[in-house]
């Protein structure tokens, strides 16, 4: 949220990073193992491994949100990554191959191209996270993120984007049931017969 | 201290409730199917209608061997049944049981918390499924989470309604703002929440990825000893947690007379109701087909969650 915010303070009057608080300690620890497990989610041979290093680390991030008082935020991290992506994701594994064990095809060759992208994709957000945000610094000793805050956020401020999102996510969905459709069609144009 | 003490004690009750309910409602479920399939079961274990038989299991299970196999993958084996179960007891934690702070852990977004937690559990069958090596297993675990896609939407739909109507995501507070009013206003979605519910427990009759005709016990097909027990007691936990939920978003939790002192027992009781409901439908209900259970959760579930967010919108905005 960069709207500016009371409790957003000037540099001048901010902590200094020599005598950091537990919860900032906790941040970074919890920061690290998140990081950590993206790292081994992306490294390991063992496809579906993969998937549950996953769940670390996007159950590090829900932390992270809890840790800095938007509790919404991190259920719903929770609710949408944990609880509907990666059982998207274990479904699609379930369907290919998937071994138990190291998938010696696992390695495309396309590994340093990847690090290549995901090393700039990291530098582009680390900077403008640092640009946008700068010394401004969130006073966490009352709670910033309640529902009900970013709630009226969500639908004042921010709705236009909210709504183009929604539209965007009604094409995705329009998209997916055409070409499943154009692929029966291809296939010779058989009855429905799911529903009987 | 007193904080330290009082935090201390709400965690030792909600341990001790999750360890006693889901025993409860197992023990019920037995019994209630006895009588309703007119057989006796086992009735000689400590007198009274074979009460210890519940206590004989439990040993039973702790003495088996507990087996992995040679081909599963043993670490995602071994922590399924803790990622299965754990979840229905961080639930637990929320659920309000009585008037003035009478629960476990006051979440300010508590409706999203649990629903959010209650869909973690379900990665344990995914991950048993998997990893037992196991043809039916891995269907077994297929068929879990293509139930969970389709039942999560309308499961959520619902609760959004009750929480549009309470104008708070906090559970306490929905009951709070409860009326009598409200029972048959969000009859729909209570149905829906409550069919959606069963589904994500794999409950009968919509079992289907533990077909035992079919595909022997799904994902739990390897599963032995006090492993396997761990799985059965997150199904028997899950039904307290939902039959609970259901109790707090559309019957009103603690209200009911002498709600200030006698609060607790009415939500129990309401709970207790609606998980003999979900024993009986097991009894009564054959299991339904997989093209089936999706078609309902598609084509007649999320259309009535839709049309009761709906009502609840116009009701919300014209009469209140």
């Amino acid at each position: 949220m960069t709207t500016p915010h009371a409790a957003v303070l000037a540099a001048s009057s901010a902590p200094g990073f020599l005598s950091p608080t537990g919860v900032e300690v906790v941040f970074v620890l919890v920061g690290l193992v998140t990081l950590g497990a993206a790292v081994v989610a992306v490294t390991t041979r063992q496809l579906v491994h993969a998937a549950m290093w996953l769940v670390l680390a996007l159950g590090g991030l829900a932390v992270e949100y809890l840790l800095l008082t938007a509790e919404f935020i991190a259920w719903v991290q929770v609710l949408i990554y944990v609880g509907s992506v990666v059982v998207l994701i274990l479904f699609g594994l379930m369907l290919t191959k998937a071994p138990i064990g190291r998938s010696p095809d696992a390695d495309s060759g396309n590994r340093p191209a990847a690090l290549v992208a995901a090393l700039a994709a990291a530098a582009a957000l680390v900077a403008l996270v640092v640009d946008a945000f700068r010394t401004a610094w969130i006073d966490l000793e009352e709670v910033q993120g309640s529902t009900e805050v970013t709630g009226e956020i969500l639908f004042r401020h921010w709705v236009l984007p909210f709504e183009a999102l929604s539209v965007l996510l009604l094409a995705a969905l329009v998209g997916a049931v055409v070409l499943s459709r154009l692929r029966r069609a291809a296939a010779g144009d058989r009855p429905d017969r799911q529903g009987d | 201290m007193n904080d330290v003490l009082d935090v201390a004690l709400r965690l030792a009750a909600v341990l001790v409730a999750f360890l006693v309910l889901p025993l409860v409602v197992g023990q019920a479920e037995h019994k209630t199917m006895a009588h309703m399939q007119g057989r006796l079961g086992p009735m000689h274990a400590g007198g009274f209608h074979g009460w210890a038989q519940l206590v004989a299991d439990g040993v039973k299970f702790a003495q088996k061997e507990d087996v992995v196999p040679a081909g599963a993958d043993r670490r995602i084996f071994r922590l399924a049944p803790a990622v299965a179960l754990l979840p229905y007891l961080v639930v637990m934690l929320v659920i309000p049981v009585g008037p003035g702070g009478f629960v476990g852990q006051v979440v300010d977004a508590g409706l999203f918390f649990v629903l959010a937690v209650m869909g973690v559990g379900v990665l344990g069958s995914l991950m048993g499924g998997w990893a037992s090596a196991n043809k039916y297993s891995l269907l077994g675990g297929l068929r879990t989470a293509a139930q969970l896609m389709s039942y999560e939407l309308p499961m959520l739909l619902a609760a959004a309604s009750v929480a549009m109507a309470a104008g708070t995501l906090s559970l306490p507070g929905i009951v709070e703002a409860y009326q009598w009013w409200w029972t048959p206003w969000q009859l729909v979605g209570g149905l829906v929440f409550f069919t959606a519910g069963l589904a994500e427990l794999q409950r009968p009759p919509f079992d289907m990825p533990v077909a035992d005709s079919e595909i022997i016990f799904g994902a739990y097909t390897e599963y032995t000893g006090l492993r396997f027990a761990f799985f059965l007691l997150a199904e028997y936990a899950g039904i307290v947690v939902l039959c609970g939920l259901t109790t707090v978003l559309f019957l009103g939790g603690w209200h009911g007379p002498f709600a200030d002192t006698l609060g607790w027992v009415w939500t129990l009781l309401k709970t207790a109701a609606l998980a003999f409901v979900v024993i009986w439908l097991r009894v009564t209900y054959p299991r339904m087909r997989e093209d089936q259970l999706m078609k309902l959760a598609w084509t007649v579930l999320i259309p009535l969650a839709l049309a009761q967010i709906a009502l609840t919108g116009v009701v919300k905005v014209v009469f209140l």
